[in-house]
């Protein structure tokens, strides 16, 4: 069980409040209006952020002190989630052997076990910059499933990609989320993603992240923050 | 093994060595260079004392006033006439105890610190294939016309510039600054060091370029080169002469001692006109080698005592100061 | 945390107590202050006045300049970016004979207007100061924008490009916010350098019109022994410099353009007749104004090859050394300090007068060792020192760049702080490592070494041996000496800078 107990975060004139829980394997959703604080949200469970007050619990334990490399998470970020100079054995092989020394042979087997699993066989030798897009989200899975942490969050990261491909990505997410037994926290713009992938939805508005809702009752009867926002925000980027 | 007889006779010369006793003489950096006297002294020197020489190049001055009595110097050689007053109030020299009666300089030289060695004036040289008809006096290059372009040094920087502001101070007098302002507009520029405007006024940038008396010499024996020439002016030449001293500290005391009567020696002084291209200070003229016995030289000879150029310094350089700077 | 502050801290202290510390010798033996004189505010007045033109002057050339390199691919353009940064790395007095050689009484400038009937120019002056030194740093100022041209991801241009923006609005929208963070930090560099100009300055000022401050110190140090005086007025100027860098560290604020793919993609952008000719003729007249002086030098010193014997080799070699050990040490130093403030910190390296420098580095060595015996590692420390600030101008946006975009993803993947520097810094910036790397061992080399207070006959760098060629009317000798100079220092920028370049750009 993922926590946030009271948690506070304030800066500037921008304040999110979170007090809610979510279950270990759950698909997770979390929407809102530009601005809400989806972005906080993840940072705040990854721990690139820190609140002023309140905890962040994990099966229990408190985590809130714990630097981002220490927590049950894997974060796929919006952009930037591959070295442009590393080709990807060696951006994969940062998962298992973060002290950058070269991979030992069941190590490289892991990686290209992960890129197989993705779609990508025979790219290892590859750098980012000659992959498609798609290409470089199904690496940056990859990745993420060599991480292996219980907790996936993802913060937009197909937002560039066409409606077929990013239907693909997320079915691959979702693979790789029951591969791994993993809670996944996916911030999108876009309603349609949390319908197709996530069984519960968080709404971020108004400076609070409210308790998680079943997706399909959410969007059958909106709150007025949702309704807002998807009458003015929703389909564009 | 051929290795370690190698290394065994390294051990074996180095250890000779250092039983010789070593006397340490700070000098110019331009007399310690190959091009300079520095070699063919410490080869003279050590023939005839059976002891190591070690020169030591850099400011002379200031690194001894650092140092102190802690400094490892037992001669300082190179110190020029116009900046003893300070070394000579720093009270770490003791008397060179030298004879002075071979002396050939210009002037009467009684200082029992401060041993000459050689000398020269200051003048401008031009390149008279160039300039055809130089001034004839001082007062002839302050008339001249304003294209006619000399460059300079830095009093505030350099030896020879000062030297040429008390120069201008002797000739002017009163008039200094006056003078300086008619010589204006044909300073060209002035520069840090001697060698900067040396360099500029063999480039052709130049008509006359402030150097010495003796600079002539050098093109003539080294190059043989006749059409450098010292502009030499009735006013008189101010005097620079180059100075020996025994430090007070030293712990070779007869090695100094000995390097000191050395410097006046016929053998020292034949080498030291072509080692240093400046004057014999103990060298009658028809033992000076040929070229420099060709030379022009000033009939009247300017010159002022260490107290004098002290008191006069600040007001001659804030006079050239004040009328360059309009 | 901690220990990624830890180096900073260290390199930061290194600096200061390099630079306070020997001021503060210097000031401790004088026992108090110096007075300034009248002529001393004079000297202030046009130290600021000649290093504030320079700067301004050569930055704002160098947009347009370094606007053309980037956007054109020709024939020799590696060549010429690198011969560019030749005029920097030149010692002093030698770059003053070859622009004298062009701009001179006697000059090639002046020949031809002679032999055109037109009236000649004079080279001395306000002016000539201000044309030496942007000789001098036209080129710094010129690679510094050049790099933060580089530094626009491809990705940007590409949507520029499909936006169809004029050259104008592309101008306004990616290559003005490069430049309102880039340009200020090049012009302080470049200000804090003229600030300690002085024997350019006074040579080609024409006189004690042309009085800095760092000329007031040598007459201080050298000859009146007033210590005092030096110390105070090399306060002055750290306190100059140090203004200087924290302005430029205000107007240098603001985002980077985030990351790209490290795609090479051609540019779309200024295709027009004058946009090209333009161009052509920017770079053309700066390679003229530049590569003449140099050319001039060169082959005058072509005879004087011949007059070289062993002391010069030695010296060479020496002087090789010496730039070797002082580049690894200076980029060590400068990575550690890449960081804003860090680059305000390094600024002090060739803010304070060598002389003082020196002056206080004897003062402190002498009671414990010979400071002779250290000539060659205090050269070293002071050579790192000295090229510090260039380092971190260099390295410094691109080192912040590397942490902006990829600190968080190495914080999720918890790399090691050895991995991270292994793996993402050191090849992140490849390229300017390897600028950095060639302009340390050249300015090294080119670098009278620290002062003749260190001077040690046995080991001579190959700058003194210069001077001293000069100061023995070995005029041709010390031209083709000077050549040689020329020719170590860019053979070490060409060959540190190229290696960074090969690779980054494939």
């Amino acid at each position: 069980m993922l926590t946030l107990e009271g948690l506070s975060f304030t800066e500037a004139d921008f304040t999110l409040q979170a007090d809610l829980a979510l279950d270990p394997g759950a698909r997770v959703a979390v929407v809102g209006p530009s601005g809400a604080g989806k972005s906080t949200l993840l940072d705040l469970i990854a721990g690139f952020r820190t609140p002023q007050a309140g905890r962040v619990l994990w099966q229990g334990q408190d985590i809130t002190a714990a630097p981002p490399d220490r927590r049950p998470v894997a974060l796929l970020f919006q952009e930037n989630n591959l070295f442009p100079h590393l080709d990807l054995m060696r951006n994969l092989g940062l998962a298992l052997r973060p002290d950058g020394r070269r991979l030992r042979g069941p190590e490289r087997e892991r990686v290209l076990a992960a890129l197989a699993r993705v779609g990508l066989e025979g790219m290892e030798a590859r750098r980012p910059g000659a992959l498609s897009g798609g290409q470089q989200s199904r690496a940056a899975l990859a990745r993420v499933l060599l991480q292996a942490r219980p907790i996936l969050a993802l913060d937009e990261p197909f937002a560039a990609l066409g409606p077929a491909l990013k239907a693909q990505m997320l079915d691959l997410l979702r693979e790789v989320a029951e591969d791994l037994g993993a809670l996944v926290l996916l911030v999108s713009h876009d309603p349609e993603d949390a319908r197709r992938f996530a069984q519960a939805t968080v709404l971020v508005a108004e400076g609070r992240a409210h308790p998680p809702v079943a997706t399909e009752a959410l969007f059958a009867d909106p709150p007025p923050a949702l309704r807002a926002y998807l009458g003015t925000g929703s389909g564009t980027e | 093994m051929k290795a370690i007889t190698f290394a065994a006779g390294c051990l074996a010369a180095s250890s000779a060595l250092a039983q010789d006793a070593v006397l340490t003489v700070y000098a110019g950096d331009y007399i310690v260079s190959e091009w300079g006297p520095g070699p063919r002294i410490e080869e003279m020197f050590e023939a005839r004392c059976n002891c190591d020489l070690q020169f030591r190049p850099g400011d002379l001055l200031p690194r001894l006033l650092l140092e102190g009595a802690r400094t490892e110097a037992d001669v300082v050689f190179g110190l020029n006439t116009d900046v003893t007053k300070q070394a000579r109030e720093s009270g770490l020299f003791a008397p060179h105890g030298v004879d002075l009666a071979p002396l050939t300089l210009p002037i009467d030289w009684q200082d029992d610190t401060f041993l000459p060695y050689n000398y020269g004036h200051t003048a401008f040289v031009y390149n008279s294939d160039r300039l055809a008809e130089p001034p004839q006096s001082f007062q002839a290059l302050l008339d001249a016309p304003d294209d006619l372009k000399i460059v300079l040094q830095d009093p505030r920087s350099s030896i020879s510039g000062l030297a040429l502001v008390l120069w201008v101070q002797a000739v002017f007098g009163e008039e200094a600054e006056a003078a300086w302002a008619k010589l204006a507009p044909k300073i060209l520029t002035v520069t840090r060091g001697w060698s900067e405007s040396y360099g500029l006024f063999t480039e052709g940038e130049a008509d006359m370029v402030l150097s010495y008396t003796t600079s002539p010499a050098y093109h003539i024996i080294a190059e043989d080169d006749r059409s450098k020439k010292a502009a030499i002016f009735p006013e008189g030449h101010y005097l620079m002469v180059e100075l020996a001293a025994k430090v007070a500290s030293t712990d070779q005391p007869e090695l100094a001692q000995q390097f000191m009567e050395f410097l006046l020696t016929p053998e020292f002084q034949e080498m030291i006109a072509t080692g240093n291209w400046s004057f014999p200070a103990a060298l009658p003229r028809e033992s000076w080698p040929e070229g420099f016995r060709e030379l022009d030289l000033p009939e009247t000879v300017l010159f002022y005592s260490e107290d004098e150029a002290a008191a006069l310094r600040d007001e001659s350089i804030e006079a050239w100061r004040r009328a360059l700077s309009q | 945390m901690s220990l990624r502050a830890l180096p900073a801290a260290v390199a930061a202290l290194a600096v200061a107590g390099l630079v306070l510390g020997p001021v503060a010798a210097v000031l401790w033996r004088a026992g108090d202050w110096g007075r300034l004189g009248p002529g001393d505010w004079q000297a202030l007045r046009f130290t600021l006045w000649q290093a504030l033109l320079s700067a301004a002057v050569s930055t704002v050339l160098a947009v347009p300049l370094a606007r053309a390199l980037a956007r054109r691919r020709f024939a020799g353009r590696g060549l010429l970016v690198a011969l560019l940064g030749a005029p920097f790395i030149l010692p002093t007095l030698v770059a003053v004979l070859g622009l004298v050689a062009v701009f001179g009484q006697n000059g090639v400038l002046n020949g031809a207007l002679r032999a055109a009937g037109l009236p000649t120019l004079s080279i001395y002056g306000l002016h000539g100061v201000v044309l030496a030194h942007v000789f001098f740093n036209l080129p710094l100022a010129t690679r510094l924008l050049l790099q933060g041209w580089h530094a626009i991801p491809a990705e940007r241009f590409r949507l520029a490009a499909s936006l169809g923006l004029s050259p104008w609005a592309l101008f306004r929208t990616l290559e003005a916010p490069m430049l309102t963070r880039i340009a200020p930090g090049a012009f302080a560099v470049i200000f804090v350098i003229c600030l300690s100009s002085f024997a350019v300055a006074l040579t080609l000022g024409g006189g004690p019109r042309a009085t800095t401050v760092e000329l007031a110190i040598y007459q201080a140090v050298r000859f009146d022994f007033d210590l005092g005086r030096a110390a105070l007025l090399s306060v002055v100027q750290l306190g100059l410099a140090l203004a200087a860098g924290l302005v430029a560290l205000r107007l240098g604020a603001g985002a980077g353009f985030g990351a790209g793919l490290d795609r090479v993609l051609p540019r779309w952008d200024a295709r027009g007749g004058w946009s090209r000719g333009l161009d052509a003729l920017w770079i053309g007249l700066a390679a003229l104004f530049l590569l003449l002086p140099l050319a001039l030098v060169a082959a005058r010193g072509l005879p004087g090859l011949l007059l070289l014997d062993a002391g010069i080799w030695q010296a060479a070699s020496h002087s090789l050394s010496v730039a070797l050990a002082s580049t690894l040490l200076c980029l060590i130093w400068a990575l550690a300090l890449a960081s804003r403030w860090g680059e305000v910190v390094g600024l002090a390296g060739i803010a304070v007068s060598p002389l003082v420098l020196g002056t206080g580095l004897f003062l402190i060595l002498q009671p414990l060792v010979n400071p002779l015996s250290l000539a060659l590692p205090v050269t070293t420390l002071v050579n790192a020192l000295m090229a510090l600030p260039f380092a971190l101008r260099i390295l410094r946006p691109q080192a912040q760049a590397a942490r902006q975009d990829y600190g968080r993803l190495a914080q999720a993947l918890g790399l090691t702080p050895l991995a991270w520097l292994r793996l993402v810094l050191l090849p992140r910036l490849r390229r300017p490592l390897g600028f950095a790397a060639g302009l340390t061992a050249a300015l090294s080399i080119g670098d009278l070494g620290v002062i003749a207070l260190f001077a040690n006959p046995d080991r001579a760098t190959l700058p003194l041996q210069v001077y001293r060629l000069m100061g023995s009317y070995q005029m041709d000798a010390a031209t083709g000496a000077a050549l040689l100079l020329l020719v170590l220092s860019f053979g070490a920028f060409w060959l540190f800078d190229r290696g960074g370049r090969m690779g980054a750009d494939a």
